[in-house]
């Protein structure tokens, strides 16, 4: 019989993968689709001078925000951190290190580096800053910049529901950047909503394969936050 | 009299044509939804993996899994999808997205874009900015003409770059120019501003189009 995907909380499900100075993809968007239970065991573990891969850096008390406030992060990849007040009380101050990436640009790295493919080239960010220092080719008589792809020692991301095989499913706009950091860690933690059998999930809907996902976890409640709630009044 | 933020972004509704799919920046552009010509149908596309956006949501029914690209609640249509952030932004520098209409600190007169850092004070990042501008065939920026009384729309920009020579349309309050490569052509002025005003407030050159010369003359 297979080794179980499966562990009992957070804790577990991230026992022996983490040490300091190391890499690590965290998903989400903002706070949707954020891997936040996991967040809160890496922030319980200690673990310090990490690079966070990540399009945002949370809020100052919710997601990695958490690992702000300890100081456990050394340096951000991201490409908009703006609604964070540490981030850059730490960053003015120089206690923190940003690599800004534009946003296509960082899920095409992620992208590529889960595939195996080292570098490609891009019309984002020519004759910019963001092309300063890499290669540039031209192709057809545009320019364009190459980026490399990029992978981490360990990803962290959230799904709605999850299979005993690590099949992932994921709601709405709470996919984001899950996916592709699932093909991009060289171990993949999930936190999923539902935990199901495996054949309980439709194959022809799966979004992310289980050979991507190595520990699983189903915490008993994943609080999930809004960061702008904007209404209509009812008519 | 300049054009109120919603005058604005209903001319930059005139942008759309029927069957576009659009990507809207946040601030004034995000009022363009509001401004959809009738008749014509277009689908909204939200970087963070979302083509098909609805309106907010009615109070109660905010849904954490479900916001834009500016962590705003909104709801799904009929035609919505979801897809993971490499596929939207495959849509986006593919070239599959027909306009991106945003907002703008600078933009020069050769197209020039600068939209994303103040050095030494906003360091918040450029988000999708820069894949849209160099992906979408169509750039429109929507903003105040002037700022703190300083000119926006520049002979070069002194800000960091979003794009090179990616803006192909500015709508302002006080007029519209087209980025006619080489150089800037007013196409169109709010009701009551001069070509002079609009002259003192913009540091770029440009030329006047003959119907709005036209116009003006009559």
């Amino acid at each position: 019989m297979a080794v179980s995907k499966i562990y009992p909380d957070a804790k577990a499900a991230l026992a022996g993968l983490l040490h300091d100075g190391m890499t690590i993809m965290s998903g989400g968007f903002g706070l949707c689709g954020i891997p936040s239970v996991l967040i809160e065991a890496i922030r319980d573990s200690g673990v310090k001078n990490l690079t966070v891969v990540s399009n945002n850096a949370g809020i100052d008390d919710v997601g990695l925000g958490l690992l702000l406030k300890t100081r456990q992060i050394k340096k951000m990849i991201s490409s908009y951190v703006g609604e964070n007040k540490t981030f850059a009380e730490q960053y003015l101050a120089g206690e923190l290190e940003i690599e800004f990436n534009p946003q296509g640009t960082l899920a095409e790295r992620i992208r590529a580096g889960g595939a195996g493919v080292p570098a490609f080239f891009t019309r984002t960010g020519a004759g910019t800053d963001v092309a300063k220092g890499k290669e540039e080719r031209e192709f057809d008589g545009k320019k364009y910049v190459m980026e490399k792809g990029l992978r981490a020692d360990l990803s962290v991301i959230h799904a709605w529901k999850g299979d005993t095989e690590g099949n992932l499913v994921y709601r709405m706009s709470a996919r984001n950047f899950n996916p592709v950091m699932a093909t991009a860690g060289n171990v993949t933690v999930v936190q999923v909503e539902h935990l199901v059998e495996a054949g309980e999930l439709d194959p022809d809907h799966i979004v992310t394969p289980g050979i991507f996902v190595q520990r699983i976890v189903h915490p008993a409640s994943i609080d999930k936050r809004i960061e702008q709630r904007t209404t209509r009044p009812k008519t | 009299m300049a054009w109120t933020r919603d005058q604005m972004a209903a001319r930059a509704g005139k942008e759309l044509k029927d069957g576009f799919y659009v990507n809207l920046g946040i601030g004034i552009p995000t009022l363009v939804a509001n401004h959809v010509p009738p008749g014509i149908s277009v689908q909204f596309h939200s970087e963070n993996g979302m083509l098909g956006m609805g309106p907010f949501p009615f109070e109660g029914e905010e849904d954490p899994d479900l916001i834009n690209a500016g962590k705003q609640t909104v709801t799904v249509l009929p035609t919505t999808s979801f897809f993971d952030s490499a596929t939207s932004f495959a849509m986006i520098r593919g070239g599959h997205i027909q306009i991106s209409i945003l907002g703008a600190l600078q933009v020069a007169e050769n197209g020039d874009l600068a939209n994303w850092a103040i050095p030494g004070k906003m360091v918040k990042g450029m988000g999708g900015a820069m894949d849209l501008v160099a992906g979408v065939p169509r750039v429109v920026v929507l903003m105040e003409h002037t700022a703190g009384g300083k000119a926006k729309i520049l002979k070069t920009c002194n800000l960091p770059l979003t794009g090179a020579g990616v803006v192909n349309l500015i709508i302002t309050d006080l007029g519209v120019f087209e980025v006619a490569r080489p150089g800037l052509t007013l196409i169109d002025i709010a009701p009551e501003v001069t070509i002079d005003e609009i002259k003192s407030k913009t540091e770029a050159g440009f030329t006047v189009s003959p119907e709005l010369q036209k116009r003006t003359a009559a």
